[in-house]
């Protein structure tokens, strides 16, 4: 097995590194938050699609449905190559990351045969319906409505960031059936067409200035009830195990990378080839104090994914590494790309499109799409709220 | 290329046992009015504690069991120090395995074997590698042994020799012929040299030590290579033990916290209601975790036998993370405790003496930090 993961590893690396795509005249984005041109969306739906076609997407994932039939490791063995290789990201991560376990652990055969196979190959694209106009971070405060019409459900309300949505041929959704209902409880999970009659979408423009999100209208939009997920009413519990395959704890997603994620190593390297005062900045003691309180904190959290496996270094506080984790993440990489910016001498103030901006205004849009991780999925001090009441058992505000 | 970094970190049942066992005698005998009551007596702990320590086996799990030891090493050591810098615990513990460190990697045979059973059995070791102009290069030593025959002459003075009037014997470095140098000085030796010196951390107590003309034998002293490698050893056991007792301090400076703004009200509310408090009380929270994690991981690499440039990675990281987060932790009780926080019997102090006292011990953050931009930025050189 393991001479067998071997030479694996070999042919992958040989086969990535052979069909990269070509650096394209744009700037990549770095997540499928960030896709906000059709140039962009094209180029890597089509790298999703060659590597599906190659056999590298989905490997874990059952043959009958259009997956590779075959233990989880060499589908690791992809996704680690994959990063190492620095290589573009595949966007449909809603379907291979969320959508596609869910319906593989709790989807009737019908929707196995029809959904798997194009999210794979990045023919059907799939977005996310959770957070709402009026409510941010507060899933359960979800007020959009589906009533139940025969055959169908009537959706009625908006939701926001929808990532791909101007792409998307499908939606996993949130909605509350039951209008009696408060937070949790009558809340429902669907797979829903998004070219359903009474479904709109328009682009939000970012800080960056680029488009990448939508808003998300139903208008007495009427999609089909076979698309319920669970029962009525179990939306939560639904939405809860897929939020699981997102955090990779329960496992089962097709692999692929979902990120282009610029880390401290990618720092230390900007560092090397930039100029500050007329020396390599690498070379200035404030820099590389810097540069190594970054590496010391990058190590630190990675320790921490370390002790977070060994139960008698976490009994005081079972949970506190897991529930500190998004908000120590998340800081360190906006800090670390906000200083990688101050690394580019008098360059740094240049922008996306200058051509004298290094690497072609890369830094400058990380550190404000970094934002995305700090703010979506709980701001920070939400994050610092949830660490101060369920880590350090702190009174309620 | 650069050094790489491990993420590997073990901790055995045995270890377990041990960090459990010991966090329950520190909470039991070290509660703060216990820690307050020390700061009267001369020697700042109690020889019944001690003694307690020596029959569960604590003064020998890194004395090798040909010594009498029980041979597991410092990353057994560092279940003990974590939670006695939690309860402020101070004994002669670090001080007796930093001698014991230095003794494994240069002391003669006959120095081991004449030394190690003892310490494993209760006998109090130190070390004195520090002197006035407060260098941490550990060879930048002017203090001076002479040999001339048998007989060794010492001149100069040492500095912050941690429990130096309890200690049976204790390392002091010297430079012979240029070179850095250790001799092995017993209590005998240094009665009637020591000054007692008045530090931040009232728990602890230091000493200066002055050698001028003593005479001592010339086999005490240790010299070449086994000095160097007994120096190095000293200087890792220290970033890891402080690395330990600071991550133990973190941890019970925010119990002490939590425990207040669960308790205390202001316009109506408990005060760990605000989400200023609570906030900064989840940033030590989050450099709790780190700390935590690198010092175990730094344990991991001593006991795995990593020297050189590993070693050195890991330990420094170490040191700064816990150093810098014990600093900031003790600063931010004291403030959040509000107008209580400005007096003495808030404990928030005790804390905030105490990470000022093991930030600049062997080196503060950012003297570990210049050493590690070196480790980890520049090229390695092509002979190393």
């Amino acid at each position: 097995m393991t001479t067998d993961l071997d030479s694996f590893r070999q042919q992958v690396a040989t086969w990535l590194n052979d069909n990269r795509p070509p650096t394209p005249d744009f700037l990549l984005p770095e997540s499928f938050m960030e896709v906000g041109t059709d140039a962009q969306f094209q180029y890597l739906r089509a790298w999703q699609h060659k590597l599906y076609s190659a056999g590298y997407l989905g490997m874990a994932w059952p043959e009958a449905y259009g997956g590779g039939g075959r233990p989880q490791a060499y589908q690791d063995i992809v996704n680690a190559e994959m990063a190492r290789q620095k290589l573009p990201f595949v966007p449909n991560t809603i379907g291979l990351n969320w959508a596609g376990p869910l319906i593989l652990a709790i989807g009737t055969e019908a929707q196995k045969q029809r959904y798997i196979r194009g999210m794979l190959s990045c023919d059907d694209v799939w977005c996310q319906g959770f957070s709402e106009p009026d409510n941010g971070s507060d899933l359960a405060a979800c007020a959009t409505k589906a009533v139940r019409d025969g055959d169908h459900y009537i959706l009625n309300g908006a939701k926001i960031w929808t990532s791909l949505g101007s792409y998307a041929k499908y939606m996993i959704l949130l909605a509350r059936t039951d209008p009696a209902s408060q937070r949790h409880r009558g809340l429902s999970f669907f797979l829903i067409p998004m070219d359903a009659p009474g479904i709109t979408t328009q682009p939000i423009r970012k800080l960056t200035g680029e488009y990448g999100f939508t808003q998300t209208f139903f208008d007495n939009a009427r999609v089909p009830a076979d698309g319920l997920m669970g029962r009525e009413g179990e939306g939560w519990a639904v939405a809860m195990k897929t939020l699981t395959f997102e955090r990779g704890a329960a496992g089962g997603q097709a692999g692929g990378l979902a990120r282009m994620q610029l880390g401290v190593d990618d720092v230390v390297e900007l560092a090397r080839r930039s100029r500050r005062d007329g020396r390599p900045a690498i070379e200035d003691p404030l820099v590389r104090d810097q540069l190594v309180r970054f590496l010391t904190e990058a190590q630190g959290d990675r320790l921490c994914q370390s002790r977070a496996l060994i139960p008698a270094l976490n009994s005081e506080r079972p949970d506190a590494l897991a529930l500190s984790l998004k908000l120590r993440w998340t800081e360190h990489s906006r800090r670390l790309l906000q200083f990688a910016i101050s690394l580019q001498g008098g360059n740094a103030g240049r922008w996306v499109g200058d051509a004298g901006a290094v690497d072609g205004g890369l830094w400058p849009r990380s550190y404000f799409n970094a934002f995305a991780a700090t703010i979506g999925g709980g701001p920070s001090q939400i994050q610092a709220n949830i660490v101060g009441e369920r880590v350090l058992g702190l009174p309620k505000d | 290329m650069p050094h790489t970094l491990s993420n590997t970190i073990r901790f055995s049942d045995e270890q377990a046992m041990l960090l459990e066992a010991a966090t329950s005698f520190c909470r039991e005998q070290s509660p703060s009015s216990a820690v307050r009551a020390r700061f009267a007596s001369d020697t700042g702990f109690d020889r019944a504690h001690w003694q307690a320590m020596v029959d569960m086996g604590w003064l020998g799990m890194a004395v090798p069991e040909a010594y009498g030891g029980s041979g597991l090493g410092l990353g057994a050591c560092v279940a003990v120090a974590e939670p006695l810098g939690r309860h402020l615990f101070h004994t002669p513990f670090v001080a007796t395995q930093l001698a014991i460190q230095g003794l494994l990697a240069g002391g003669s045979a006959a120095q081991q074997a004449q030394w190690l059973p003892k310490l494993a059995a209760g006998a109090i070791g130190s070390v004195a590698v520090f002197e006035a102009d407060g260098n941490w290069d550990l060879h930048a030593i002017t203090s001076w042994a002479h040999v001339a025959g048998a007989t060794a002459t010492l001149n100069g003075a040492k500095t912050l020799v941690p429990d130096a009037a309890v200690a049976d014997m204790l390392l002091a470095s010297m430079q012979v012929d240029g070179a850095p140098a250790l001799v092995l000085l017993t209590q005998a030796d240094i009665a009637g040299r020591l000054q007692q010196e008045t530090v931040i951390d009232e728990t602890r107590r230091s000493f200066s030590l002055r050698l001028d003309g003593l005479q001592l034998p010339a086999a005490s002293l240790i010299t070449g290579a086994a000095a160097t490698q007994a120096l190095a050893a000293i200087r890792q056991a220290a970033w890891l033990l402080a690395a330990a007792e600071a991550s133990g301090g973190i941890a019970g400076v925010l119990a002490v916290l939590v425990d207040y703004l669960n308790t205390r009200n202001a316009f109506g509310r408990k005060i760990g209601s605000y989400q200023a408090l609570k906030h900064g009380s989840a940033e030590i929270l989050c450099n709790l975790e780190r700390a935590r994690s690198q010092m175990f991981h730094a344990a991991t690499v001593l006991d795995d036998g990593a020297t050189g440039a590993a070693a050195e990675l890991a330990l420094r990281m170490a040191k700064a993370d816990a150093g810098d987060a014990f600093v900031q932790a003790g600063d931010r009780a004291v403030q959040f405790h509000g107008g209580f926080g400005f007096t003495w019997d808030c404990d928030a102090q005790l804390y905030l003496r105490r990470a000022l006292w093991l930030q600049p011990w062997f080196g503060d953050a950012a003297h570990h930090r210049r050493h590690l931009a070196g480790l980890l930025l520049d090229a390695v050189p092509a002979a190393a």
